[in-house]
């Protein structure tokens, strides 16, 4: 019953998100400095997660490819295959869950234990729009950070393969260019969006609702990564289901 | 003026209010007081909007707030102002745009003018020159003298102070309950106090309701509530060592 409660009341957040709109010349503020919270500072992390799981996922198809038969452009095919249709925006998106996610619940949920969220209410201002829509316009270029991922999971393999000696660096390009269908990358850039909008609204929904003192804003932490992960892998799943199959 | 008809709050099976009505007029400093867990925050949540009353009514200055629209509702708060007990500053923000953003969330006004306020209304709290302070760096008093600031600065008709001044020294806490007294006159705004701080109630309290249990159970002002024979406010009001000799006092004046 309290499942359906939270579904409820997590839609009516997104509704409410959208009503009373914050004045602008202070809304673009807070825009500017969710991108540079959320988007800008995870480049780093992003990078470098996606050149290394890049280089080792063109290890492990370039060991796993042992007969003679295969050809050897395999390797950077099932590289750029794996980097874009999951790695960069499933993977990604859950290790995003994690840092973004929780740094949503947690800000978000210190503002509520701190009665800042009252202050806000007190005034008269619509405290979900003026702390979830700049969250949501802010990952709206999540995308950009996805095809950061792609095209340096990608170079990772590259590096892998060239440094280790598994693939030519010929094989290698002619592999990533081969039987490419651009549909692909319309549908990763499609789950990234939907993926977007998860990572804004459902930390934002365990912040916002969140009861209780410090230890609960750690256990809303927890909790809304839990269930950031989980509707990214089921809607990953129907998406997938519904675009390629 | 606000009136306060008959209302009732509950969360759950737990009744918190239970039929609370009473009178806070313009221009004097009205203070709720009461053991902890009598009900006094879940009162003044629900003066603020931020609980809806199961049943009763609040009038502002004559608008019955159960009859206004959501905007309408979101308009009148904009006129109010809120001490919270733990000042509830955003701390991403420095002081001086702690004390600004209402101003930039509700006016017009150019970025000189703006500044010009915050200026005068941090100097109004004897804070002029922490204008660059992250509220993480200013003491306790300031904290709250910057949220006393924030709550002003877009003159508003009704001023509500959830315990402003716990966890001060007592010096800082006269200073807090003065100047909340000094800009209640100045501005002639409805201010509604939650304390249960004797001190404030003998410097402040020029119109007293005493909550127990979710029930008023006592009305008057500084001037008599340590005259009163009512049993539940002298247990509260001499708790203390203190205030049994102030008792004591009391009775030889009388006598």
């Amino acid at each position: 019953m309290s499942y359906l409660h939270n579904i409820g009341q997590y839609f009516l957040m997104i509704k409410e998100m959208f009503r009373k709109p914050t004045k602008w010349s202070v809304m673009r503020h807070l825009i500017f400095k969710d991108i540079d919270d959320l988007i800008i500072n995870s480049l780093g992390i992003v990078a470098f997660i996606a050149f290394f799981v890049g280089g080792v996922v063109t290890i492990q198809t370039a060991l796993n490819m042992t007969s003679p038969l295969i050809p050897k452009t395999l390797v950077g095919f099932a590289t750029r295959q794996s980097v874009i249709l999951e790695f960069a925006p499933t993977f990604i998106s859950i290790i995003m869950a994690g840092k973004v996610g929780s740094f949503i619940t947690s800000s978000i949920g210190t503002m509520r234990v701190t009665e800042q969220i009252d202050a806000l209410e007190v005034m008269g201002i619509n405290a979900i729009n003026y702390l979830v829509f700049p969250k949501f316009v802010a990952l709206m270029l999540y995308p950009f950070l996805i095809s950061i991922a792609m095209f340096l999971g990608i170079l990772g393999g590259l590096a892998a393969s060239v440094i280790g000696g598994f693939v030519s660096l010929d094989d290698y390009i002619a592999g990533i260019q081969m039987d490419f269908i651009p549909f692909h990358m319309t549908y990763a850039f499609i789950k990234t969006f939907v993926f977007a909008f998860l990572l804004a609204t459902i930390p934002s929904y365990y912040g916002y609702y969140m009861k209780g003192g410090a230890l609960e804003v750690g256990k809303a932490s927890t909790t809304s990564f839990v269930w950031t992960s989980v509707a990214i892998i089921l809607l990953n799943y129907i998406l997938t289901q519904m675009m390629l199959s | 003026m606000i009136e306060v008809n008959d209302i009732h709050k509950s969360f759950g099976d737990s009744k918190i209010l239970k039929g609370i009505s009473t009178t806070f007029e313009k221009g004097k400093t009205n203070l709720v007081i009461g053991q902890s867990g009598s009900g006094k925050t879940v009162f003044l949540k629900t003066l603020l909007g931020l609980f809806e009353p199961d049943q009763g009514s609040i009038i502002y200055d004559g608008t019955d707030y159960s009859d206004l629209t959501p905007d309408e509702k979101s308009d009148l708060r904009s006129k109010m102002g809120m001490v919270f007990q733990g000042s509830a500053l955003f701390d991403s923000m420095t002081i001086a745009e702690n004390v600004k953003f209402p101003l930039r969330m509700f006016t017009k006004q150019g970025k000189s003018e703006m500044n010009d306020r915050v200026d005068l209304v941090l100097k109004r709290v004897n804070l002029d020159d922490a204008h660059n302070k992250l509220p993480s760096e200013a003491s306790g008093g300031m904290q709250k003298r910057v949220a006393i600031a924030r709550a002003i600065v877009n003159q508003p008709r009704y001023l509500f102070c959830d315990e402003p001044n716990s966890g001060l020294d007592p010096r800082t806490a006269t200073v807090i309950d003065n100047l909340i007294q000094e800009i209640t006159h100045e501005y002639d705004i409805t201010t509604i106090i939650n304390t249960h701080d004797m001190n404030s109630v003998m410097e402040i309290g020029q119109k007293i309701i005493f909550l127990k249990d979710g029930i008023k159970e006592w009305e008057g002002s500084n001037k008599n509530i340590f005259k009163t024979d009512n049993e539940a406010v002298t247990d509260f009001v001499y708790s203390s060592d203190l205030f049994k000799r102030v008792q004591k006092m009391y009775l030889e004046e009388d006598m």
